[in-house]
């Protein structure tokens, strides 16, 4: 496309609305009092070039209509997914199907239906996210380009028309125009601007970093995107669950066999009434001593593997360290991070029962099963021995009214021991449960009594690495710098030039009018410079018929 | 006197120091003769603004001594806290801008949402396990802070919109003006409703069947209008419910609800007898000196300055604690959803002054709106959506 060149001799690039050097209006809307300043009147791609379906994609996604478009409707989306629990935070013992009719109606079918009960995961969600993810790309592109080369290029000499179209606008009559210019100078200095001379006109500028701001922060936004993106990599993240009872070693998940972890004690405290500080008492008392939670702590020793992995072998530890694992206090260790998130009290760990006589009661021994590991016969000596024929962990009847058992969990076990002894060397079966006993085989003579039960706490704990967290953490302090920079400083400039006797003033910033008037009512404080005239507020007090009055004034 | 106590005592007089202070500011712009913002009435009514300020501030340090944690970490707490980070958000604006009249709007709404945090329970309770650690200070006083600062731009817009919607006749403005105006006066409405059932020592017990259809109890604390699924009432000579809610409504927040609508209507409709217009007809005389592009202005900069001190607060503090507390720097949680809901709707905002020319009024409504969000999250999540964050509804 050919280039348009200005009256003052500056090549711009084809689609230019005000020259980048003098500012004079090139192709813009001249019925207008005021110049459109957004990005200095510079040529933006989406707003030159219309043609092919590059082109209309690259126009849709850089309009900030379409943009906040975008926004909105995450945002909507977004709430709607709060309106039930997601199917994260339902119990998981349920099927959702199931769960969101029976818990509310059918508002609840139907938001399961319609699959908003994964609202967050669904590919339309995540399509908006990545439509915002392009917007952000392209709307950045479109905008930083041109208005980069039009602050680069920006001329010192501006055009007449472009200082008259200002909204901070004055022209004042000068006497002694070379003491104007230095008092005004000085003053421009005091107060930080940058000053560029030329032919006795003046440039002053400051701030102009901060019309960056939006793009580096949009530049963190797109790396955290990214970041966020890069966990469905694999390797990246690991995310596992690990149950270890107190006194067990176990390896790691997730750490392909390095690293090994041993659960020495699981405590488990709670705010009880006159335990805790006397300010406590009341609350204490309000919801109940021991009704609130005040620790979870798993005492564990991490072991790394020595040497390489020989399968069937006993792998060979070595003590890395010892940690309290709290809640906000989770282990971490080379890249992994291990969280107290989940326990289980007193978990049956042993149980004892003794070989009785129904008659005499006379014991003719103990039998101690371990509930995870059993031994399938236990010899009491004399000729007295126990057969464990079954063993149900978790038991139930099932459907067909057999023992079974729902897991591996010693929940509620249940055992069918033989009992061997002198008199019945043949041996005599019972079917032992909590609280149960039967005997289907007729009236036995002996019988196992319950004498004992051993528990242990069990620690619920999460493995996680994260290698995506540094992205995310460079995306997020990129885009705090962008904002702060783009929202605690703004761009402000003035200019000043000399004219037919006359010195017209006119003054720019990007936001904060108010600041900016402020500033250049100090700084023509006492020269012979008029105070530049407010063109929006102007026409809008015509407008109403001028019965505002305020501080501004 | 304890420290508890003399915490207690100095939010009591932060409270009335900001009612003192509300009456000078009103004062400060009825005064004619001066034709400039400031005058003696609105320094008088600063002075006793950054008073109260500081009192209040005493309120908070000794709080955290006697408990030995930040206070911030029940509902009262945090939004007591809210109340006070307005007020700092006014100060600051104020000595930036002069202007007495947002003195006037925003101290109210700091005594409403006080006022409207001691009807929870106040007591100073021990900390559970996830909320053990430096970050609950971190991210909550900024996140309150970061809300407070865009709270200050609802204020702004309110004046904004109280002077430009025209009450000649009746419109859609005139009716959502006042609906804003009628959610202010619900809040003072269920705040004299609890007080007075409090103050009366009301209670009935209800036995009632939950949805999972066990047997449970609950206590209101006001006269149930509707009662709970299938209640029985244990109190003798107590109000028998009209209606009864199905298992899956929470029928005691429902009747709170109801009875401080009903506490509303009655103000409003007592105030419209009085004053015989619209009430944002009645102030509208207040606002007529307000210089209009100020006020837009003053509302863009609390967005601008709000909107990244929310950010960190609320979403990059918050992400730092939950990857240490919760495994996940992100979970889908409800209070998780709408911290990001409000900031995306902050950045429409912000795109849709910025670029689309969005200023004055349409920018004044949506300030309205971001604060309703912003509420919608600090009160509906915390006792309606109740997820991870339950705890800080108690």
């Amino acid at each position: 496309m050919e280039k348009v060149k200005c009256e003052c001799g500056h090549v711009n690039p084809h689609g230019t609305v005000l020259c980048e050097s003098c500012g004079k209006p090139i192709a813009e809307d001249s019925t207008k009092k005021l110049l459109d300043m957004r990005y200095e009147g510079s040529a933006r791609r989406s707003q030159t070039y219309n043609k092919t379906i590059v082109d209309k994609i690259w126009n849709f996604f850089s309009s900030v209509k379409v943009g906040v478009w975008l926004i909105v409707i995450t945002l909507l989306a977004s709430a709607i997914g709060t309106i039930y629990p997601q199917e994260m935070y339902i119990p998981p013992n349920v099927t959702p199907a199931e769960y969101y009719e029976d818990q509310y109606g059918w508002t609840g079918k139907l938001y399961y239906e319609l699959g908003f009960h994964n609202l967050y995961g669904s590919w339309w969600y995540m399509l908006l996210i990545a439509s915002i993810g392009v917007s952000l790309v392209i709307c950045s592109l479109d905008r930083v380009v041109p208005l980069y080369r039009a602050l680069k290029n920006q001329g010192v000499v501006r055009h007449e028309t472009f200082l008259r179209r200002q909204r901070l606008f004055s022209a004042s009559k000068v006497d002694n125009y070379d003491k104007l210019f230095a008092e005004v100078k000085e003053k421009l200095a005091k107060r930080r601007y940058h000053i560029r001379e030329e032919n006795g006109n003046i440039l002053a500028e400051k701030g102009r970093f901060s019309r960056w701001g939006p793009y580096v922060n949009h530049i963190g936004l797109i790396i955290f995107l990214i970041g966020a993106m890069l966990r469905f990599v694999p390797g990246m993240y690991v995310d596992e669950v690990l149950w270890i009872r107190e006194g067990e070693t176990k390896e790691i998940p997730g750490t392909n066999g390095k690293y090994f972890l041993k659960n020495e004690k699981f405590t488990f405290e709670v705010y009880e009434k006159d335990k805790e500080k006397e300010v406590f008492q009341e609350a204490i008392d309000r919801v109940g001593s021991g009704m609130v939670a005040k620790n979870y702590q798993s005492d564990v020793v991490l072991y790394e593997r020595v040497g390489p992995i020989v399968p069937g072998e006993e792998p060979k530890l070595k003590k890395v360290k010892d940690y309290k694992i709290r809640v906000n206090e989770p282990l971490k260790y080379d890249h992994y991070a291990l969280y107290q998130v989940d326990f289980k009290m007193n978990e049956p760990n042993k149980m004892s029962f003794h070989l009785v006589d129904k008659k005499t009661n006379e014991q003719f021994g103990l039998v101690t099963v371990d509930l995870r590991n059993p031994q399938s016969a236990y010899d009491l000596g004399n000729g007295y021995r126990v057969e464990l024929l079954s063993y149900f962990p978790d038991f139930y009847f099932d459907e067909n009214g057999n023992p079974a058992t729902k897991s591996k969990i010693p929940n509620n076990p249940a055992f069918v021991f033989k009992m061997m002894t002198p008199d019945k060397p043949e041996g005599e079966v019972s079917f032992v449960a909590i609280r149960q006993t039967i005997e289907p085989f007729g009236d036995n003579q002996y019988k196992m009594a319950f004498a004992g039960l051993e528990t242990k706490n069990v620690s619920g704990l999460t493995v996680r690495r994260d290698f995506t967290l540094w992205i995310l953490g460079v995306g997020g302090t990129i885009f705090m710098i962008g904002l702060i920079q783009g929202m605690y400083w703004n761009h402000r400039r003035i200019w000043l030039k000399h004219v037919n006797g006359e010195v017209l003033f006119a003054a720019h910033t990007n936001k904060n009018w108010y600041g900016l008037k402020n500033e250049i009512r100090q700084i023509i404080d006492g020269t012979e410079l008029v105070m530049p005239v407010d063109q929006v507020e102007e026409a809008k007090k015509g407008a109403r018929g001028g019965d505002d009055s305020g501080a501004a004034k | 006197m304890t420290v508890a106590q003399l915490s207690s005592t100095l939010l009591y007089i932060a409270f009335v120091l900001y009612l003192l202070g509300t009456v000078f500011f009103g004062g400060a712009i009825r005064d004619k003769k001066a034709k400039r913002s400031t005058n003696r009435a609105a320094t008088i009514g600063i002075a006793i603004t950054i008073i109260g300020f500081i009192a209040q501030l005493g309120y908070f340090i000794t709080r955290w001594i006697a408990a030995g944690h930040a206070p911030v970490s029940n509902l009262f707490e945090f939004t007591t806290f809210f109340g006070m980070m307005l007020v700092g958000a006014f100060i600051v604006i104020y000595f930036i801008y002069k202007i007495s009249i947002l003195g006037l709007f925003a101290l109210p709404v700091a005594i409403l949402i006080i006022a409207y945090a001691s009807m929870f329970p106040r007591e100073i309770s021990p900390l559970i396990p996830a909320l053990q650690s430096d970050w609950l200070h971190i991210h909550v006083t900024t996140a309150a802070a970061g809300e407070a600062i865009l709270a200050i731009s609802f204020v702004a817009g309110l004046i904004y919109l109280i002077r430009v919607v025209d009450q000649s006749k009746p419109s859609k403005r005139t009716f959502w003006l006042e609906f804003i105006l009628f959610c202010l006066i619900s809040t003072l409405g269920f705040v004299l409703v609890s007080t007075s059932f409090k103050a009366a020592d009301y209670e009935a017990k209800f036995t009632w069947i939950d949805k999972n259809g066990k047997e449970a109890e609950t206590v209101y604390e006001m006269p149930a209008l509707v009662g709970p699924h299938k209640g029985e009432l244990q109190t003798a000579d107590r109000f028998e419910p009209i209606v009864e809610m199905p298992a899956i409504i929470n029928a005691k927040k429902l009747n709170t609800v109801i009875w401080s609508l009903m506490g509303g209507f009655v103000l409003y409709w007592l105030l419209r007898l009085i004053l015989r217009k619209r009430i944002a007809a009645s102030l509208q005389p207040l606002v007529k000196n307000v210089n209009l592009d100020l006020t837009d202005e003053i509302g863009y900069r609390a967005v601008a300055i709000g909107f990244p001190v929310f950010t960190l607060g609320a979403l990059i503090f918050a992400m730092i604690w939950a990857q240490i507390a919760w495994t996940r720097f992100w979970g889908w949680d409800p209070k998780e959803v709408w911290a990001l809901i409000t900031w995306l709707f902050y950045a429409a905002f912000l795109h849709l002054r910025l670029s689309k020319g969005w200023h004055g009024e349409k920018s004044a409504w949506l300030a309205v709106i971001g604060f309703a969000i912003i509420m919608f999250n600090l009160v509906a999540v915390n006792l309606v959506i109740a997820g991870l964050h339950s705890y800080a509804g108690t």
